[in-house]
């Protein structure tokens, strides 16, 4: 089974032979891990949702018996709009930044090393393993080590004095220049555009693959979002009384730099056992055909890894969402420039006494990784019941 | 580890329901566990007390529980979650004044010490501008172990000589240097991870506002949008200007190495960067390193003072309560401070015990005017702290003194500052 | 696949090759910083060897780390057999019985290995400390067991689908009930998945940081926590922390050299875990 959430097809149980007894005992064995994560998974998060709509008082949280009141959704306009939630906004634009370099680049190295890995002549399980083994550390490991590669005066800065050249002087990790800013309140306008880009993406696959009704439905979709965004509606919307500049910060590169060789192996290993299952017979035919090595691989093998690419982007991305380890050794919790939001939870929660406001950001959190999980777990399962 | 305690483990595993059951979290008797951040070249004068410790009570197993970080940032976290977990330690390091008060004490998490002081006569021998900041109407909350002083500048006079620049009274006479300093391809003023930037920043605050509008700030009486604020802030703007731009990876002590390696010229910190260099340096005060106050603060003494507390609910309260006995102790803190680099707060503490810097600190603590240390969690709470941590980062990013100002003012009437 | 002859083929290795050096680099690194005397480590020379091999780092960082490799130990050891052996059973009931609500019980139990930790964070603690399990290891060993079992179950269950359902008809037919069926079909074939299941399981958890962080006090803490607070800024010798994380490393790296076809195979089959 590769990359899949579910392998074979669901076999046929065998009820006419179980017994009333069996199937009672089966009913009994579950029930204890199912109690368990109903309470751990879906009773914590409701917990922490309602959490996240009170207030703990100022300096009362970590009172014995806090007096809570209940605020509604203040938590979450204030770390959209309060002005002091800066912070937090900026975090989001990293997260984003860091999720689509991390997801991309280590989708590309995967790639890359599996098809260099399916070329080698010799040393295949050396290298196998060269490239993999990043993959059983701890990211806190990781993070050690990359802050000592990363140190400015020194690490990846100072290769090129060994060499007779001049040092490197790039800030890795502590530089604080951004680019491609833009100003908060027109946050909406961006995501709009996002949606845009993702539908556009969506109709020229139904395009390709000729789905006409599909098409037709996406194209519509873009019109209507090119609509919105040329009417400019949304850039008149005040999120915030003054303009807040976020962007990218330039810091970021050295956490997608350890993160993408701590994972790239990852995506290599299923990169490697996807041009496994290819049948050698399609790429033959493809050659007999007349087509070069780069074209087979362009036409026969890559579109066969589409499946294995959203798995990797499923779960590579919700590893970035989630990241926190990685960052919290390798640049330290205080560290604005890379900070994410799972650090500012972290943050508000234990050092600045805001429970309520921590869990406001675990409960975000937890949605922006459910728009990627869901969508996928439900037509994994779907694929299997059929 | 030895082999058979692999197979005991692998062994346990077979019975892991068993284990699981079996393992309890309650600790055995007769165990002390003291909670701090110091470690490295600041841990041996904790281990010296340890030491004094297990030889007066043999029988007590002192675990050091120590979380570095730079000032105790990621200790703070742990600990946090330790009191919410309802898990204290026995006892555990916090800084007197507001993050002794602002978070511990409003949250009913400390034990009156008040009967300890009467009992030791403690009331007379600390002095009682400290006792107030471990105070409340409600009683006294911790027991103080040592004083840094925070708005001290550093640098080496061979160096300087080298250099041909003068050490700044002012930051006029800094900025007029700097450019000298950076022209030889010297980096005027060395600076660390954030919380530096905050400690900078305090020194700053002092040296434009002076000591009694610098008290303003923490009461109220001094908005923080006023004039004068911002003044600091563009100050400290440009004083920026001149400090190395690696300094969010750095240390504190990789700050003050750079001082030392003459890759820098100046370094404000507090007068533990002393001890490092004493210590662990192996530099002679006077000749081998030197200090001022920081510019513009001549006359005034920040202050900060590591103290001990008694959680309630501690498992070992008994130990514990022998462990502030001792660190109250003349004997306790002038074993404690030589090494620390700090002086004691005790005002019969036995100066010829210490080092040339810290009899010169000594004597600057009794006739100075004392102020407390922002950074350092004298003056205000801990949501404020860790607010102001974010207000210096917009500073750091946009340079933009009004922003950060107006974010400040926030931050104060958040967190009640003044109220 | 057809392999490249002739200068592309010189050219595709002379390419791995360089690739390898750009992914060792990090372990050279270490090993070269950890084997350094403290006064030598420095950020222009952090390249070159060490002039004098100094093994002190290393017995200096096992000292201090000792009890907590034995904290990680322990928990890792534990909790992934328990997981492991809870994910077994559960996957042998979702792979072979019937139960009403299947199709939407295993979705539901594998969305609880994506979720963000920090969004059961606050609520997780104070069930742990009103459970009086707060700080110690049994409560991270409950932890890593509920958290781990969507993983457990949802490998065991595919493990068990391969299972043709003729044996275990076979098996009812001969008279073995529930309890029969597991031990004397799918135990015996469950081999290769609980080997899989436990490599994984245990790097999961030997490397976790989230829950050790906020969980445990110090004396029940494990590695990664302990190593992140060496080297969390104060260190400056940096033989220490460089040594440390050699050691944390270690075991995994290990499992993963000696078992590496396994841990792929984990790491392919289980594609998901974060």
């Amino acid at each position: 089974m590769t990359a899949g959430l579910t392998g074979n097809p669901p076999e046929r149980t065998v009820k006419d032979m179980q017994s009333r007894r069996d199937q009672v005992m089966a009913a009994v064995i579950i029930l204890p891990s199912v109690i368990l994560l109903g309470i751990f998974v879906y009773g914590f998060i409701a917990q922490t949702v309602r959490v996240s709509m009170t207030d703990w008082g100022q300096e009362a949280a970590m009172v014995i018996n806090p007096k809570i009141t209940y605020v509604g959704m203040a938590n979450y306009r204030e770390l959209f709009t309060g002005f002091l939630n800066m912070r937090f906004r900026q975090d989001l634009t990293n997260m984003f930044f860091f999720t689509l370099l991390f997801v991309g680049f280590s989708l590309l190295v995967g790639l890359l090393l599996a098809v260099l890995i399916e070329q080698l002549v010799w040393g295949e399980t050396f290298f196998r393993t060269v490239f993999l083994y990043p993959m059983s550390l701890s990211f806190v490991v990781t993070g050690t080590i990359w802050r000592w590669l990363l140190q400015p005066r020194g690490g990846i800065n100072a290769l090129p004095t060994l060499v007779g050249l001049p040092a490197g002087k790039f800030l890795w990790l502590t530089s604080r220049e951004q680019t491609l800013t833009f100003d908060w309140s027109h946050i909406f306008h961006y995501l709009c555009l996002g949606v845009l880009i993702v539908s556009a993406a969506a109709a020229f696959s139904s395009w390709t693959g000729g789905d006409r009704r599909k098409l037709r439905a996406r194209l519509a979709i873009c019109a209507v979002l090119i609509g919105i965004l040329a009417s400019g509606i949304l850039t008149r919307i005040k999120l915030l009384p003054f303009a807040e500049a976020h962007g990218f910060n330039k810091a970021l590169w050295g956490v997608v730099i350890a993160a993408v060789w701590q994972m790239s192996g990852y995506t290599m290993a299923l990169y490697l056992a996807g041009l496994r299952t290819i049948p050698d017979e399609l790429r033959e035919a493809a050659r007999v055909d007349g087509a070069s090595k780069f074209q087979v691989y362009r036409y026969v093998d890559f579109p066969l890894l589409g499946p294995i690419t959203v798995s990797a982007v499923v779960i590579l991305g919700h590893i970035a969402l989630k990241i926190f380890d990685l960052i919290f050794a390798m640049a330290g919790p205080d560290h604005y420039p890379t900070s994410v939001p799972a650090i500012t939870m972290f943050l508000k929660t234990f050092r600045g006494n805001e429970l309520a406001v921590g869990s406001a950001i675990g409960v975000i959190l937890l949605i922006l990784v459910s728009l990627l999980i869901i969508p996928y777990l439900v037509t994994s399962f779907r694929a299997e019941e059929r | 580890m030895k082999t058979s305690r692999w197979l005991k483990l692998i062994g346990l595993c077979g019975v892991v329901v068993l284990l699981f059951a079996t393992v309890t979290s309650a600790a055995p008797q007769g165990e002390l566990e003291i909670f701090s951040w110091w470690a490295g070249d600041e841990g041996p004068a904790l281990e010296a007390l340890i030491a004094m410790y297990e030889e007066k009570y043999p029988d007590v197993t002192v675990i050091n529980a120590t979380v570095t970080g730079g000032a105790g940032v990621n200790a703070k976290a742990v600990l946090k979650t330790r009191m919410l977990g309802g898990d204290p330690p026995d006892t555990f390091q916090v800084h007197a004044g507001q993050e002794l008060i602002g978070t511990w004490v409003v949250a009913n998490r400390m034990e009156d010490l008040t009967w300890l002081y009467e009992e030791e006569g403690w009331m007379e021998v600390f002095p009682a501008d400290l006792l107030d900041l471990l105070s409340t109407d409600e009683g006294i909350w911790s027991v103080p172990v040592n004083i840094h002083r925070s708005n001290v500048l550093y640098y080496i006079p061979d160096n300087l000589a080298r250099w041909g620049v003068e050490v700044p009274k002012t930051w006029d006479e800094f900025l007029e240097i700097a450019p000298k300093l950076e022209a030889q391809g010297i980096i005027p003023l060395s600076l660390g991870e954030n919380w530096t930037a905050i400690h900078l920043w305090e020194c700053v605050a002092l040296s434009v506002l002076g000591p009694e509008k610098y008290g303003q700030l923490w009461d109220g009486a001094l908005s923080w949008k006023s004039p004068e604020v911002i003044e600091v802030w563009e100050l400290f703007g440009k004083i920026l200007e001149y400090t190395n731009p690696d300094a969010p990876s750095l240390s504190w002590q990789q700050a003050t190495d750079m001082v030392v390696n003459g890759q820098a010229a100046f370094n404000i910190m507090g007068d533990w960067a002393s001890g490092y260099m004493t210590t662990t340096l192996k530099l002679e005060p006077v000749t081998g390193y030197g200090w001022a106050p920081a510019p513009g603060t001549e006359g005034v003494f920040i202050m900060l003072s590591d103290s001990f507390g008694l959680p309630v609910g501690c498992r070992n309260r008994e130990n514990a309560i022998a462990w502030l006995r001792m660190l109250g102790s003349l004997e306790g803190q002038d074993t404690f401070n030589p090494l620390k680099g700090s002086i004691a707060p005790r005002i019969d503490s036995d100066l010829s015990k210490y080092n040339a810097y810290l009899q010169s600190a000594a004597n600057d603590w009794r006739t100075n005017k004392i102020v407390g240390s922002l950074a350092h969690g004298v003056v205000a709470n801990e949501r404020f702290m860790n607010d102001f941590a974010t207000v210096m980062d917009i500073f750091l990013a946009s340079k933009n003194a009004e922003a950060a100002a107006n974010a400040a003012e926030a931050v104060a009437i958040q967190s009640g500052i003044g109220r | 696949m057809t392999k490249p002859r002739g200068a592309t083929r010189v050219l595709v290795q002379v390419l791995a090759v360089l690739l390898a050096i750009a992914y060792l680099i990090p372990v050279y690194m270490t090993l070269v910083t950890s084997l350094k005397d403290p006064k030598e480590i420095n950020l222009m020379t952090a390249w070159q060897l060490p002039s004098q091999v100094n093994w002190e780092s290393y017995s200096t960082a096992f000292r201090q780390f000792a009890p907590y490799l034995k904290n990680s130990f322990t928990l890792a050891i534990c909790a992934t057999a328990l997981s492991a052996i809870m994910g077994s059973l559960n996957g042998y009931v979702l792979s072979k019985y019937p139960l009403p609500g299947r199709n939407i019980i295993m979705p539901l139990i594998v969305f609880g290995m994506f979720i963000p930790y920090q969004s059961v964070l606050v609520p997780l603690f104070q069930f742990m400390q009103r459970t009086k399990l707060y700080g110690g290891l049994p409560g991270l060993i409950l932890v890593h067991v509920v958290y781990g079992l969507p993983i457990t179950t949802l490998l065991f269950r595919s493990f068990y689908e391969e299972i043709p359902t003729e044996l275990i008809g076979a098996a009812s037919i001969d008279g073995a009930d529930f309890f029969g069926i597991f031990r004397y079909v799918i135990l015996p074939l469950s081999g290769p998945p609980f080997l899989v299941v436990c490599i994984w399981q245990f790097t999961q958890i030997w490397n976790e940081f989230l829950f050790a962080v906020t969980l445990t006090r110090p004396n029940a803490q494990p590695i990664t926590v302990a190593l992140a607070n060496l080297a969390g800024g104060q260190a400056v010798s940096w033989n220490l922390p460089m040594a440390g994380s050699v050691l944390a490393a270690m075991p995994t790296v290990l499992i993963y050299i000696l078992l590496g076809r396994y841990f792929v195979r984990g790491l392919l089959a289980g594609a998901l875990k974060g």
